[in-house]
């Protein structure tokens, strides 16, 4: 059996140049749930498909609100995904205390990349095994950050991230300039599309299995389930070109897709 | 015997045995700065409707001596607020090296979203504040923060050695807490007059006021430091002069100094 002689830490590059335990944490946020989020010239948006266990389990959770001003989307490890949440609250948190304003996206994301890099330079540490999409709004504006296990977070006009983010990607890439000037409804749907285009023909996004989270220049960040994301939904479909019908409401077949 | 002048008048080692040290103690508790030492007297400030005068004199008094007479109390930090400082100049100086470095940080960062406005500025150093004061060791000055806040509105604030804030239209420290806030409350009693308030108005009101300091406050200058701040920017002058003193009423004191009846 192939034998890799330089993946047992991160502390060792391969000849070739590559730090192959960061490359199997990157590995490991393409298995994890699609997430898409976009960013226009008032809002920021993030858009998750949820994953069910087990049919008896509740949908993980994909989306998660760090401050009025931010969230963050993840696909890979959630349980590091929730710690990392918890050091970006306590970063924000920081700030209200001790500045009285709130973080800025930008800010926030290099203190996460910070804390990401030094996994990847200790022996004896993993690096977080997952990815995030980071939106929010600061003074500058609305804001969408890629964050990667590597230690590295980019800003985005859009970005996705996860299983078969890849069609989601080639999607938003051909309206790369439409984002600026879309208006909040317009920002979900187009999200809302790249994920569906993301996903085979017989999964539909339903109540149950959707996320989407909302933040704007004159809006604190929100999160949308369940009734409340339906219209956005349909309206996805409908610009797809599929029929609504095959949205309903009892379409909330939300297994595992592999 | 013992012949060396060290030991003369102890008891004798050979009668007595060594002397036993132990019980005196070679460390001490950590000292701190229980007293101010090198001290500026009052910083005033009163709002108007576009922003915030501030004024401060250039002295530090050493006790009762008047030390050093171009020392500038009034710091910009940057185009949206300037901070006074009354109280021990040393920590003064020091609170002077941590917001420069402070707003070195925020200009320098690609990642910083807005600049620090006043309100900021103000919770950053009452934390400093109250963390001196809860480490018993407290920076021994009281601060008045004036600028504008992050709504671009007009903002006056103050923290003390204890970590205590407040914020009020006028605002004095020292001395001029008791001789110089009602008269300039008479001018601005409240935020509503603030609002009506012109710039005019205001410089005037500080310069009456620091010329009522001097005449009464023994540890004060005639020179002094004014700042003007507003969506324009900070106008900071530093060595003003007092203009247009009169000590006649200085004649009709009676009942100490010199003149005792």
């Amino acid at each position: 059996m192939f034998r890799n002689n330089y993946d047992s830490d991160t502390t060792t590059f391969s000849p070739q140049g590559r730090l192959f335990q960061v490359e199997y944490a990157q590995a490991a946020v393409g298995q994890g749930s699609i997430v898409v989020g976009a960013v226009s010239k008032s809002h920021a948006v993030l858009v998750a498909l949820k994953r069910q266990a087990e049919e008896l389990s509740s949908y993980q959770k994909k989306i998660i609100q760090i401050d009025s001003h931010l969230g963050i989307a993840l696909s890979g490890l959630a349980a590091d995904a929730r710690v990392l949440s918890n050091f970006m609250k306590q970063q924000s948190m920081a700030s209200h205390m001790t500045y009285d304003r709130p973080i800025s996206i930008a800010d926030i994301s290099v203190r996460l990349c910070d804390r990401a890099q030094t996994h990847t330079q200790h022996a004896g540490s993993r690096p977080y095994g997952v990815g995030l999409l980071i939106a929010g709004v600061d003074g500058k504006g609305p804001h969408l950050f890629e964050f990667q296990p590597s230690g590295d977070a980019q800003e985005m006009v859009a970005a996705s991230i996860g299983a078969r983010s890849q069609a989601a990607r080639t999607f938003l890439e051909d309206q790369v300039k439409e984002f600026e000037s879309m208006d909040e409804a317009t920002l979900i749907t187009y999200t809302l599309r790249a994920l569906i285009r993301s996903q085979p023909e017989d999964k539909v996004l339903s109540y149950d299995n959707t996320s989407i989270g909302v933040v704007g220049l004159e809006k604190s960040f929100k999160l949308l389930e369940g009734e409340e994301i339906l219209e956005h939904v349909k309206r996805a479909y409908r610009l797809e070109g599929r029929a609504p019908e095959e949205y309903s409401e009892n379409a909330d077949e939300g297994g595992s897709m592999e | 015997m013992n012949h060396l002048p060290q030991a003369w008048g102890r008891p004798r080692d050979d009668v007595y045995g060594p002397y036993n040290n132990s019980y005196l103690q070679t460390s001490g508790p950590s000292q701190h700065t229980q007293s101010p030492i090198v001290t500026g007297t009052s910083v005033l400030a009163i709002k108007f409707k576009d922003g915030v005068v501030i004024a401060a004199d250039n002295l530090a008094s050493y006790g009762s001596l008047a030390r050093f007479t171009d020392v500038k109390r009034l710091l910009r930090f940057n185009s949206r607020a300037v901070i006074g400082f009354g109280g021990d100049v040393s920590d003064m100086q020091y609170l002077t090296r941590l917001l420069s470095s402070l707003e070195i940080n925020e200009n320098y960062s690609v990642t910083s979203s807005t600049e620090l406005a006043a309100n900021n500025l103000h919770t950053y150093l009452h934390k400093v504040m109250y963390k001196r004061r809860s480490d018993f060791n407290p920076l021994w000055n009281q601060i008045l923060i004036a600028g504008l806040d992050v709504a671009d509105n007009p903002y006056l604030a103050s923290v003390d050695l204890l970590g205590t804030t407040f914020s009020s239209p006028t605002l004095a420290t020292g001395f001029g807490a008791h001789l110089a806030v009602p008269i300039m409350r008479r001018v601005c009693p409240d935020e509503e007059a603030a609002k009506e308030l012109t710039q005019e108005q205001a410089v005037e009101t500080v310069r009456e006021c620091m010329k009522v300091l001097f005449y009464r406050d023994a540890r004060s200058l005639d020179k002094y430091s004014i700042a003007v701040v507003t969506k324009e920017g900070v106008d900071l002058k530093h060595g003003e002069k007092l203009e247009k003193q009169s000590w006649a009423f200085a004649e009709g004191i009676r009942g100490y100094g010199t003149q005792v009846n």
